[in-house]
Parts: C-alpha cells; structure tokens; sequence
C-alpha cells in the first residue's frame, strides 16, 4: 500500500517523558508514513495517552525529538501541534452545543471584518466546503446540540480539517458509533490516507485494526516494543506483544450446576428503546447482551433498576411478578447493576474507598443511629483482598485510583449486596488488558457461585469469552439468543446487524 | 513510617491555612489591644455569633448537598416578626411551636421545589428571598415588632439566660454544632448528604434517595433559622422587619471561610464553626479598633477572597491560574 | 427533531406570550379592581413602564453577557450605588466648581469611570485568582457595599442640578431619556453578543470551557471585559436614573442583583452559561415591571408585590422545566 521508501510525515525519535516517580515514556521511537494507517496499540498505563499529549502539545518531552514532514519542531502547546500540522481527535468530544457547526468548526478562529465583527459569509462558505469533503448530511448553521453522537464527531474531524494536516490522530473513535457510522469514518479516514495524510489509529479493538490498518506500533510500560506490518501478525501475536504471555481466552466450561430462574422477563416494551424483549436468566449463568449502541442493552438494564418506567410486560424475580419503581427498589429487590460510566454513575469520585464500597447499605450497617464504622471497614477489607483492590488505604479518595481498580471498588459495592441478580454494563471499558482478563475471571467465578449474571458488552471478544448464552439485540429487539456452544461470530453479526433469523449461520 | 518531606508538610500547613492565619490574626489583635482576648470580649463575641452561628450550621447541610439557601435572612426575619407577634397573641408556649411550624412548612415548600421538582436553587431561594421578604412586611404590616411586657415573660431565657455561667445562645450554638457535627459525620443520613453533593447521578445509582435527602437538609436549614430567631427575638424582646436583611451573605461567607465547596461534596460542622468564629472575631476587632461598621464589610470581602483564593493555590501547587 | 425545534421556539417566545398574557388579565381585572380611573393599557401608562424599566434594564443587558460567558454579578447593586454616589456628590467637589454647567459631563464621566474600573476589578479577580464569579461578586456585593457607605455614613447624598434634571426629564420623539437609553443599550449588546469574535467567543467558554481553552480562546481578557462591561452599564444605570432624581441613599440599588438575574432566566438565560440573549432580557425586564405595575394598578399593595414576583418566578421555573421533560420512558435521575 504505501512505497517503503517515501519519508514519513511524522516521527518520534526517543521520547523520554517522566513524572515524579514514574518514567512514562522511555525512548520511544517510530514514525508515521503518509498516507498510511498506522494502529498504536498497548494496554492502559503502556504510555499510548501520554505519548499522544507530547505530540499534541501538551506536554514537553524531556529527552528525544520530533520531526514532521523531516523538520523538527519543538511545541508549546496545542495551537502550535495544531499549526504544524498535527491535529488530535480525543475520544470524549469536546464541542460547545448551543453554538453552531461553524462556530465549532472555527472555534477560536472566526474570520473577522472590522470593528470586530464576525465575517458570517466567509465562515459559512469556508465550513461547507469542508463540510462537503466529509460528505456530512448536515450544514454549518445547525445547532450541534441538535446532532447525533456520530455527526458531533463528524464535526470535530471538520475541525481538524481547517488547516492542512500532515498527522491526524484517532482515540477510540469508534466507540460510540453503530456500524452504518463506522463505515462512513473509515471512507473519512481513507480519504484522508489518499490525500498524503498521515493516520494513528488508537483502539482496543482487534477487528477494527486488522480491518483498516497497515502497520502496528505496540508499547509496554512505556517502551517501545516493535513495528509490524499488519498483514504479517494475527490477534494472538499482537496481544504478546503488548501483555508479554498469552491470553488465555477459553472459556472454562459450565461445570457446575445451574439453579433456578433468578430473573425473567417476558414482553417488556418501553416505547421506541426496546419492544418486546423476553429471557430468563438462571442462578449459575452468564447471559451476555451484545449489540451496538442504541440497540437497547443499556435500557432493559436501567429498566430492570428502577430508572425507567416499562410501557409493557412483566418483570420476574424468583418467580415473583414485581414492579420496580427506583434503584432502591431494584435493590431491595435483589437486583444490582455495574453502570456503563464507572466515574459518571458508579462512584462519588471524591469520596473514600469505604464509603463508596457501602453506600447502597447505609442504612443497614447501623449501630443504634450512627454508622458502624467497625463493619464497613470489615466489608472493605473483605473484598478488596476477594478482588485484589490496588489501594494505599480505605481512606484513599476513590478518584485517584486506576480504571481498573475503580471498577473493581464498583464490582465490590454491588457483591457486598449479594444479589440475586447482578447485571454488569461494559464491565472493562477503558481497562487495559491484564485488569481486563482478571474480570473476566471474576465474572466466570461468580456464576460459579450461584450469582445469576447479566453482562452487557460492545466487545465480541469479551462476551463470546465470559457468557454461556448471548442474546443478539438490534434496534430494541433481541434477534435470536445464542447458547455458547453454537454461536459464530459470523452469525453474532449478523443477528446484531438485523439480518438473518433463526436460520442464519 | 516515611519521613516528611517538604512537599508534604507544605500541603498539609496549606489545608489548615485558615486556621493557623486565624490564629495569627488572633495573636496579632491581641497585641494591639489587650481587651480582644478578655473573657468578657471573647464570650461577647461568641454570643453574638451565635444567631449567625447556627443558621450558618443548617446552611452547611444544604451547601455538601450540592445547593445554595439564599432565602435564610429573610426567612429568620419573618420568624423573628412571627414569633414576637405571637408572643403577645397566645402566650410564649404556644407561639414557640407555632414559629416553628410555619418556619418549617417553607423549609418544605423550598425543599419540594428543589429536591423533588429539580429546580436551580439559586434562583429558587433568590424568589423565595423576594417572596418571605413580602410575607414579612405583609405580615406585620410594615411596622416593627416588640413585646409588651418585657419583664413579665419566661421568653428572653433563650436570648439573654444563662445556664452553669454559660450564656444561653452560646449553649445553643454549641450544643446544635455538636448534635448537627455528629448527624452529618457519623450517621448514614449525613453519608448520603455526601453523597449526593459528591455526585447526584451516582447517589441515585447506589440507591440513595436523592429528593428526600436534599428536602431533608431544606428542613435543617430552616430549623436552624428557626432557632436563630429565637435567640434574636428572645435577646432584643423586638425587632424591626428587616432584621435578617443579608444574613445570607454573611451565612454564605463563614460556610466558605471555613472551606466548604460551593460544588457540593465537602465541608464539615466543624469547619464552619470555625468560619463563623473567623467571621465574629475579625467584626469584633475592627470594632475595637474604632472602625465603623461598613469597613467591616470591606475586609470581609477580601478576606473571603484571600481564603478561596489560597484554598485554590494550595490544590493547585501554584498562586496564580494560566487562565481564569 | 421536531419536537425538540417546537418546544425550543416555545420557549424563545414563551417571555413575549407571557407578557400578552399579563396585559389582557391587567387590563381586564383594572376595569374591576382599579381605583383609578383610567386604563390599563393607556398609551402614557405604557411609556411610563418602558422608562420605569430602564434602571434594571441597562443593568440586565450587562447580565446577559455576564451569564452567557458562564459567570454571575452580584455586586451590581452595589456597584449602582457607588456610581450615583459619584455623579451627585462630585458635582460639589471644589475642582470642578469653575465649570458651571460642564460639571455635568465630567461628573457623568467620573461615574461611568468608577462603575467600569469597580467591575474591572471583579474581572481581574476572577482572572487571576482563579476564584469563582459567584464568590467573587458575592464578597463585591460586601465590600462595595462597604465603600457606599464610606462616603456619607447612614446620610443621603443629594445635589440638585436643574439643568440636568431637566435634561433628564425630556422626551426626544415622545420617549423618555432613559428608554432611549434602554432601547440603544438592548441594540448595542444584541450586536455585541451575537454579531462580534468577543461575543460569540464569550459564548463558546460559557458553553464548553476546556474546549475554548484548547482552541485558544483567553478566557481571563474576555471575562474581564464583560465585567468591565456590566461595571459600566450599573454605572450608567446609575447615571440615568440619579440624574433625574437627585438625590441617592447609601441602601439604594440592594436587591437590584436579585432583579437582573430574575429578568435575564426569564428571558430564557442559563445559569450555567452559554445561552441567553438581549432581546429575552429585555422581554424579561419588561414582564417583572409590568406584573409590579399591574399588580400596582388593582390596588395590590408593595410587600405583596414582592410576594407574587417570587412566587411567579418560581412558577415559570416549574413551567421550564415541564416543557423539558422528555415523557415516559425518561431516566429518573
């Protein structure tokens, strides 16, 4: 695809970056080609972000150089990463929704006319013409709060386009697209390679990499740990790579005996987000939900919480018909739910470890009317040893833990219920790999004790690898329910994409 | 046990600034005039910070659960108004109760509005300002409030009595700051006000009852105003209408002098009663010195200023911010 | 999207239909409960709120752009005091006593100066220090409070200029000097806030802060600016209202703060920022002055007028958020 021999648009020459105590970059070196896309891959803490912020600016390297286009440049901030060419799309979008996709696109840069007006012609016609480009069914007036997820992103791309780019970087674009937007970014990302511009690629996910890549740059603790052309490596080989020891990705078979229908639920509808969805899920298994976003997951999990009313349907927990009308409910209920935003929904980021860990049992762990502080440390102690919590102490504000053992404090506050029902909303997301497979196991080993486990994921790897059955859902409906033995991943997509019935395979 | 850096103890003399800067300012007043630290001044002090005292601890309640209370001064005059009123209407031991209820019932009313219908505080208790401010005058028909017969009432033991040598309002602060310390730090109800000032999406997701603990702290907060009024009514056995006018304000500036953050999440009884005292004595030593009393207002205002402006560099590690 | 577009021109003109709305039950209700004899809807009576409008109204458009940009002010009041306070006590100071009847643009001068350079200082706070708007103009409030009082006591402060008064009395075209003032100020901020780089930018950090920080925009020079910006139109307020009136306690202008943020949320402004514009202040401060002199005008007496204008802001608040309720299926968060 691209002539080994063309000098790259962009490289890195031993990029040292410290911070007290910890030496984030060390020596890292690689270089981008025009034209190419080049994945840069590596767990949570491997450096990816901090390298990313060096390039982008925001960070100075203590050692090392960077080059574009051969010439090197030192940059203080992002306008000067930005100037020379180097433009970063982040992952969480960055836009100011009461303002228009203009305004947006040339945030910071509006053409002027005199006495400080804003040259409104100019601007329109600057941001259609790139607007264009992108192919964006939408124009430079709209509201972009008025946008989709996908068009916001669209418009951020759009911004890095206001000048000539050399290097674009992508983090995790993908995350909250459906696969009908995904194709429209990667014709995006591909215009971009023919036009000479240089794409790193930063994501987890395997197929998207081997679908869109040419070269993988992975790192480990912050060193560099090789180049590879993407069609001379498979999954396995990269992932060595990037942990050191292969990821034991069997799943360990159901040796155990199931129990009794924990949850069912038949016909539940809540308007246009789901119709008609019906499972049960017994004590023992793993039920997986996979689907892209918007196909209602997330949904019939909040439904079964307490935080939305069902327009249809019965919900039954142990064989008994309930109505859940708040979290406190489901929780009385027996019901508990791991929130897909740890840091948003799951925890009180400037609250202890403790504190966070009982929250939901306040009002039990009482002695007379005060809090019995003796218990609530017991329960803390108990399941950080149970699921091996790095902290310095209970007293450590929740914020400044690692994602993994964030999410590990939320899998704790909810097992220290013990529920009937623990349902699980993108279990490792944001977790690097090592974190990523221990809760993997943890999953497995609480069916194995008895918990009735729902777990909902947009991971195909990590729902094939942690469920026992699969429910396919597409746009509010469950397609078909896999069990583990006989799901393909060919047939996953395909129920999750709205093709195929019962009969595909 | 690792040994103490600079770095550590930098940051720990930064989070007790205020105090130890109270202290020297302490230091330093009594130098320049030996009466500031004499029994008597101290506990006058402490007596007349007192009303603002224990409005300030009801505040501090509905501050760590993510809102503001901008309606206190005015409801504490409309219960001083009431309560006098009464007084002469139904004898002492009925009108107490009475006071109390009605206190209570907008206490309610503004935690209806803000807990269960979600509406922005700020703008909620701005218009119940407004609002009490034109119960009052209603009420009292513009005129000021006084007790007949001043002399011939158990009433004035709240504001003017005293118990084991101790002055009664100063009794009340402290025993209210010790029962209200202990709600918020040792209760689960005061683990909830946490919170859901820390984070209101995940309180809801942990099962707190996030309307009824923020309607709670509403009632708190007016119980506290209630007992303020009390005190004020029953020390001065009068008042005119407006005798809570800006008391918000004042309330408002010890919960932030003593380093709660308006964002919700942080602060303790403690704390506040520390910036209430801060507060009382600085008032106290300006006056001493002969200062009228708006240039007490002018310090306050810097000195707010300077404590937030110091809590925020001691975070942050530096002194001034690259942008605002 | 249609639904969302139907309930977002709601709202943009829900200000002007409550406004209707307050005009038919006052002219209705004033044939019954009036005491006066003549209409509501008098065309003087009519003039008179736009010019009884006015002090609040400067102030609200300095608001406007203050909240948008995702900050608060409430020192206003304060501010306005000090600023009559110059105007009026410097047309005695013995430097000026040679100019006769020019005493008038220079004490006209020194006012606007004191209000710019007061809110300047607020700016500069909140930029360097770091320190929340809401604190900051919270402690101004004090402070500059404060100084009011420095320069008279407890006393009034009054100086007759006839001149002035008389100036401040005309009508050009029929409208009164403070409604032209009003309506030039409405204009002059729709045209700040909507058509230039530092009124569009404002907007940009009241909405999303970190992405304006990381496009470039300085966030301390444009708040400075809009505080400067509101200083001198308290300022002017002051100026427009004092010099008719001649006379200026050192408690006038309390509450004023409470009165430009009502207005300014009526007129569909967020607290959080990034949303509000003039023409909804202005819509806002309208609608309060015309519920006072409504409610004025069917023999409601002042402390009850106090009473419904807080309980119909909170009313409109409810009513706010009904419209944004989304209906069943909705998280309960």
């Amino acid at each position: 695809m691209t002539d080994p021999v063309q000098s790259p648009v962009l490289r890195l020459e031993g990029i040292v970056k410290t911070f007290p105590g910890v030496r984030a970059l060390d020596g890292v070196s690689f270089s981008v080609l025009p034209g190419e896309v080049h994945a840069l891959m590596g767990e949570n803490g491997a450096g990816k972000s901090t390298l990313m912020k060096v390039l982008g600016g925001i960070h100075r390297p203590d050692d090392g150089a960077i080059y574009v286009g051969g010439e090197r440049v030192v940059m203080a901030g992002p306008l000067e990463a930005k100037a020379n060419g180097i433009v970063f799309i982040h992952q969480e979008l960055s836009l100011a929704t009461e303002l228009s996709v203009a305004e947006n696109v040339y945030l910071g840069e509006l053409p002027r006319k005199r006495f400080g007006r804003v040259d409104w012609k100019t601007l329109a016609a600057r941001t259609n013409a790139i607007l264009k480009k992108l192919k964006a069914p939408f124009d430079a007036r709209t509201r972009v709060g008025d946008l989709s997820i996908a068009n916001q992103q669209m418009v951020e791309i759009a911004r890095a386009l206001t000048v000539d780019a050399r290097a674009v970087i992508f983090d995790e674009p993908t995350a909250s697209l459906t696969d009908a937007e995904k194709v429209v970014l990667f014709d995006v990302i591909s215009d971009l390679t023919a036009d000479g511009v240089g794409i790193i690629y930063i994501s987890h996910r395997m197929e998207e990499i081997f679908k869109i890549t040419d070269r993988i740059t992975v790192l480990r603790d912050g060193q560099y740990q090789g180049t590879v052309a993407t069609r001379d490596v498979d999954e396995e080989a990269v992932t060595q790579m990037m942990i050191g020891r292969k990821l034991d990705l069997s799943r360990s078979a159901l040796d155990h005996e199931l129990g009794d229908v924990a949850l069912e639920v038949r016909g539940l509808s809540c308007g246009e987000l789901y119709r008609d969805v019906s499972f049960q899920v017994r004590r023992g298994e793993v039920l997986g939900f996979y689907g892209l976003v918007g196909a209602g997951r997330t949904e019939i999990a909040e439904t079964l919480f307490g935080l939305r009313d069902p327009s249809a349907g019965e919900i039954l927990i142990d064989g008994e018909a309930v109505r859940i009308r708040s979290p406190a409910d489901a929780i009385a209920r027996g019901v508990s739910l791991v929130p897909e935003d740890r840091k948003g929904q799951g925890l009180v980021l400037g609250m202890n470890c403790r504190d966070n860990m009982t929250l939901p049992q306040v009002d039990d762990l009482k002695a007379g009317p005060f809090m019995a502080e003796g218990a609530e440390i017991a329960i803390f102690d108990q399941y950080r040893d149970k699921l091996d919590i790095r902290t310095p102490g209970w007293r450590q504000k929740v914020g400044n833990l690692s994602g993994g053992n964030q999410q590990k404090i939320v899998i704790g506050k909810w097992l220290s219920m013990h529920p009937s029902v623990l349902i699980v909303d993108e279990p490792t997301r944001g977790i690097d790999v090592g974190s990523k497979s221990e809760i993997h196991k943890l999953l497995r080993a609480l069916a194995a004790q008895g918990y009735a486990v729902i777990v909902i994921s947009s991971e195909m790897p990590e729902v094939l690898h942690v469920s026992d059955r699969i429910a396919a859902m597409y746009s509010g409906r469950i397609m078909r329910t896999f069990t583990a033995d006989e799901v393909t991943e060919d047939s996953l997509i395909q129920a999750i994409s709205g093709l195929g019935d019962d009969r595909a395979a | 046990m690792a040994t103490l850096t600079r770095q550590q103890i930098a940051s720990a003399a930064a989070k007790q600034g205020i105090l130890i800067a109270f202290a020297l300012f302490m230091i330093a007043f009594a130098f320049a005039n030996p009466k500031f630290i004499g029994l008597d001044n101290l506990s006058s002090v402490v007596r007349s910070s007192a009303i603002l005292g224990v409005m300030a601890l009801g505040v501090t309640f509905v501050v760590i659960s993510g809102n503001l209370d901008l309606s206190v001064g005015s409801m504490m005059s409309f219960s001083t108004v009431v309560v006098l009123d009464l007084h002469d209407k139904i004898g002492p031991a009925l009108a107490v109760p009475a006071m109390f209820a009605m206190t209570l019932a907008l206490g309610a009313l503004i935690g209806l509005l803000v807990g269960y219908l979600k509406l922005n505080s700020l703008i909620v208790t701005l218009g119940m300002l407004s609002a009490i401010h034109g119960l009052t005058l209603s009420y009292s028909g513009g005129k000021n409030m006084d007790i007949a017969d001043k002399a011939g009432t158990w009433f004035s033991v709240f504001g003017q009595g005293s118990a084991l040598g101790v002055p009664m309002p100063i009794l009340i602060f402290a025993g209210l700051a010790a029962l209200l310390g202990v709600m918020l730090s040792k209760t689960p109800f005061g683990r909830k006000v946490y919170a859901v000032g820390g984070n209101a999406t995940a309180a809801t997701f942990s099962g707190v009852p996030r309307a009824r603990t923020v309607f709670t702290c509403y009632l708190l907060s007016a119980a506290c105003v209630a007992v303020a009024a009390l005190i004020q009514a029953s020390r001065s056995m009068g008042a005119q209408n407006t005798v809570g006018q800006g008391l918000e304000l004042e309330v408002l500036a010890a919960v932030i002098l003593g380093g709660a953050s308006l964002m919700g999440g942080s602060g303790t009884i403690f704390k506040t009663v520390v910036g209430v005292l801060i507060l009382g004595f600085i008032q106290n030593g300006l006056l001493l010195m002969g200062l009228q009393f708006y240039v007490q207002f002018v310090v306050t205002w810097v000195i707010i200023i300077l404590a937030v402006w110091l809590d925020i560099a001691a975070k942050r590690g530096k002194l001034w911010s690259r942008i605002a | 999207m249609h639904k969302g577009r139907l309930s977002a021109a709601l709202k943009k003109g829900a200000i002007w239909g409550f406004i209707v709305i307050e005009l038919i039950f006052f002219s209705i209700a004033g044939e019954y409960l009036s005491l006066s004899g003549k209409a509501f809807m008098d065309y003087d009576n009519m003039l008179l709120l736009l010019k009884q409008s006015a002090p609040i109204g400067i102030i609200a458009m300095g608001m406007s752009l203050v909240m948008i940009n995702g900050n608060i002010d409430l020192s206003v009041g304060a501010i306005f005091a000090i600023a009559a306070i110059v105007l009026l006590d410097s047309m005695t100071w013995p430097i000026f006593s040679g100019l006769g009847d020019w005493v008038i643009p220079a004490a006209w001068l020194l006012a606007l100066a004191a209000g710019t350079a007061l809110g300047a200082l607020n700016g500069l706070i909140v930029w360097k220090t770091g320190v929340d708007a809401f604190i900051v103009t919270l402690g101004a409030m004090l402070g500059y409070r404060g100084i009011v009082f420095m320069f008279n006591g407890e006393n009034p402060t009054s100086h007759l200029n006839w001149t002035l008064v008389d100036m401040a009395e005309a009508q050009f075209l029929g409208i009164h000097t403070p409604t032209w003032f009003l309506l030039g100020v409405t204009l002059a901020i729709w045209f700040v806030m909507t058509q230039t780089v530092h009124g569009r930018n404002a907007a940009a950090i009241g909405d999303n802060r970190e992405a304006a920080v990381n496009a470039g925009i300085r966030v301390g020079p444009h708040m400075m600016i809009n505080f400067a910006l509101i200083g001198f139109l308290a300022a002017l307020s002051a100026v427009v209202f004092y010099s008719e009136s001649g006379s200026v306690n050192p408690n006038d202008g309390r509450l004023y703060e409470l009165w430009v943020i009502t207005a300014v949320v009526l007129g569909g402004a967020r607290i959080s920022g990034g949303s509000g514009s003039a023409i909804g202040a202005l819509g806002g401060v309208i609608a309060i002055q015309l519920l006072r002199k409504g409610l004025g005008h069917i023999g409601v007496d002042t402390s009850t007028v106090n009473l419904v204008i807080g309980l119909i802001l909170i009313a409109v608040l409810i009513l706010d958020r009904q419209l944004n309720v989304k209906g069943k299926g909705e998280l309960r968060v």
